[in-house]
């Protein structure tokens, strides 16, 4: 059935493979799919820094390695997940270890018109016609590591939110690698559909344990409807040693709104693509997030708004901190088409670099092409203000006391958008733990 | 309280002090006054601990001890307190923040107990009175989007909560109309005690009907020129700062007229 040529010994080709053992030889829709996706990343490959999407991020060490996608659930209750919740714990929550539901540490209460459900279960039915909303948002044509996902998606979180109905706590997503064995791999989808009216607050987390080398490839298919309003987090705090390509993507429909959160802090490498599609007359979205990383941590994020209608609204702020000699890009899309008229958007992208050798790329790009439009960008990169520090020592604060609640006050300004109170002093948390941290570290060298 | 021996300090290859002595005693204040460029704010900074600037030679004491080997909050901790000619905006911190921990710090320093912040809330209360601020500034970002005499009273405000025993009050006139300069004056005046000293640097001598000096000194190219006592100022007033350089007796550069 697959008649896709590519060199034995590449990494490319150790993926079609997988595809082989996956599909057993049988056809269906989900077959079908996995087979399209897979010729076209065969003829993609990994993106190289010629490719304008990638010109900052080498991919070099996921094209040069072969991952194994885990082959099997791993059994999770032995996995102490409390450090990686936020909130009550008696919020719905859908756990999967490497890449797979563990049903031992997930509960979801039933909800009248909320339906929650599995990736695999929906895949075991290979011609259930639901597979074909799969791929529907998150096009694999041109996004090579959307189309292997799409090829070799294994498990994820289905959830649909039936017209009017608003799910009045968050529902947590997490995804917890193990990495079972040296180099293992996990390709998690997810597909949110949100219908008319309905409202929902879902938190996707990345997290993981133990020190072995492991990729996540998660992509996030959204779609809401007419009014429909999605607050959206994602939190990824992958292990030093991890890579993280994840992708998520959303369609509005008329009057929609996509409220976006992106916090990343994990992981060796790691690139975070939020898309979303303005497909409705008077839908908006903000996309908000904020990166820190440190050590040799490369961390990317692209970001896309496609105003396609008229009456079109984004806001987007994304804050970055980098210590060491870290490497953190930023490139955030904004395109205008030609019927969006009176689209309003904002973008900004502020770094802060705490060290000499950190570096940013930062890249917001505007491409307008209706004449009737309110659109703003801005990027900066500086350093922590002398003067702002030397102003708060001679209040008495101490020089670890000025600088921490400096770069506080940076991120502060981002954090407050999270919408969950809870997710937000975890990120507060996190931003004084390293802050502190690297305080440290200064005072011992 | 403080003692100013041929003070020299540069920013970058620039010499900006060219040997300044000043000595205060307690309770006294001292107006520094000059023109533009003459090095008084330089003197501000550097009393404070400014990074910017170095000191190539003399001595600054405080209470005995050597003042140009400490940090810039050790100093505050110690009693000193610059209020800022350009008060520095810092988003994403409130004001109460910010005051609850600088007044924390100088506390903890003394060896008194650190407050929470519903007790402070009771301090700040009475401190936000004595230059009519409104209580919910403690709620904004420190001076982020304040006016021009909002960010000076709100040095005063800073001032007063930390109670410090030398404040230098640098400019703290400028940009401000006279309702506002009486407001703050009066807040200086009513923290004015026996063990309190203060050095006021103004360029003008409004400042001066409201906060009456006991010594007024004038500064001129890196060194002071003149000093005398409150009536200094109103002959450079009615003279300006020309008179001086042609009238400037001998044996200037002492400190005390």
């Amino acid at each position: 059935m697959i008649s896709i040529v590519t060199q034995p010994e590449s990494p490319v080709h150790h993926y079609l493979e997988s595809l082989d053992e996956l599909l057993g030889g049988k056809a269906s829709r989900v077959a079908e799919l996995r087979v399209r996706a897979m010729d076209r990343f065969v003829s993609l490959g990994f993106p190289s820094m010629k490719n304008e999407d990638w010109h900052y991020t080498s991919v070099a060490p996921v094209a040069t390695r072969v991952f194994n996608r885990s082959p099997s659930a791993a059994p999770g209750a032995a996995l102490d997940v409390a450090p990686m919740l936020f909130g009550a714990p008696t919020w719905p929550r859908l756990v999967f270890v490497d890449g797979w539901f563990a049903p031992e540490l997930s509960h979801v209460a039933d909800r009248p018109g909320v339906r929650v459900s599995t990736l695999a279960a929906l895949l075991a039915d290979g011609d259930s016609p639901d597979v074909g909303r799969l791929g529907e948002i998150a096009n694999h044509d041109t996004a090579a590591f959307t189309a292997l996902n799409t090829a070799l998606m294994q498990d994820g979180a289905v959830i649909s939110i039936g017209a009017g109905v608003e799910v009045d706590v968050p529902i947590h997503l997490l995804f917890i690698s193990t990495g079972p064995e040296a180099l293992s791999a996990s390709f998690p989808r997810n597909l949110l559909v949100l219908e008319r009216s309905a409202k929902a607050t879902v938190i996707e987390s990345y997290a993981g344990v133990g020190d072995e080398t492991y990729l996540t490839v998660p992509v996030t298919e959204i779609s809401l409807g007419d009014g429909a309003r999605l607050e959206h987090i994602k939190v990824q705090n992958e292990t030093a040693g991890a890579f993280h390509v994840g992708t998520v993507q959303a369609r509005q429909e008329r009057d929609s709104e996509l409220h976006s959160f992106s916090y990343a802090a994990g992981a060796e490498l790691s690139r975070t693509n939020i898309y979303t599609l303005l497909d409705g007359p008077g839908s908006s979205c903000t996309m908000n997030g904020m990166y820190m990383v440190s050590g040799l941590q490369h961390v990317d994020h692209q970001t896309r708004i496609e105003h396609a209608q008229p009456n079109t609204t984004s806001r987007e702020v994304y804050k970055g901190i980098l210590d060491g000699h870290s490497h953190g890009v930023f490139n955030g899309k904004v395109y205008v088409r030609p019927e969006a008229q009176k689209t309003d958007g904002k973008q900004s992208n502020n770094n802060l670099l705490l060290s000499q050798h950190a570096r940013v790329d930062t890249k917001p790009q505007l491409e307008i092409f209706a004449d009737d439009v309110k659109c703003t960008h801005g990027a900066t990169i500086g350093r922590l203000d002398e003067v702002a520090l030397f102003y708060m020592k001679s209040r008495g604060l101490d020089a670890e006391q000025a600088r921490t609640l400096l770069i506080y006050a940076f991120a502060a300004e981002v954090l407050e958008e999270i919408p969950v109170k809870a997710v937000r002093d975890a990120l507060e948390a996190a931003v004084f733990a390293r802050v502190r941290g690297e305080q440290l570290q200064v005072a011992g060298d | 309280m403080l003692e100013i021996k041929g003070l020299r300090a540069n920013i970058g290859d620039n010499e900006i002090l060219k040997g300044l002595d000043l000595t205060v005693k307690d309770g006294e204040v001292h107006a520094v006054m000059g023109p533009n460029g003459s090095g008084k704010s330089t003197l501000a900074q550097v009393i404070a601990g400014h990074p910017a600037y170095q000191v190539t030679a003399g001595s600054v004491t405080y209470d005995g001890v050597n003042l140009l080997d400490m940090e810039p909050e050790e100093r505050a901790q110690a009693g000193i307190f610059l209020a800022f000619q350009y008060p520095v905006e810092i988003p994403g911190v409130t004001n109460a923040y910010f005051l609850r921990s600088a007044y924390n710090a100088v506390r903890k320093a003394r060896g008194e107990d650190e407050v929470d912040p519903l007790e402070f809330l009771d301090v700040m209360e009475e401190k936000m009175k004595l230059v009519d601020m409104d209580p919910s500034m403690l709620n904004r970002s420190v001076n982020a989007g304040f006016s021009g005499g909002e960010k000076k009273r709100n040095e005063i405000v800073q001032l007063a909560v930390l109670n410090p025993k030398l404040a230098i009050l640098d400019e703290t006139d400028s940009g401000l109309d006279i309702d506002a300069l009486r407001i703050v004056a009066d807040g200086v005046n009513k923290l004015r005690g026996p063990d309190k000293s203060a050095i006021v640097v103004t360029h003008y001598q409004r400042l001066l009907n409201y906060i009456v000096p006991d010594y007024v000194h004038v500064l001129a190219g890196g060194r002071i020129v003149r000093s005398g006592g409150k009536e200094l100022a109103i002959e450079l007033e009615e003279h300006g700062y020309d008179w001086i350089q042609t009238h400037a007796p001998e044996g200037a550069g002492a400190a005390r007229g």
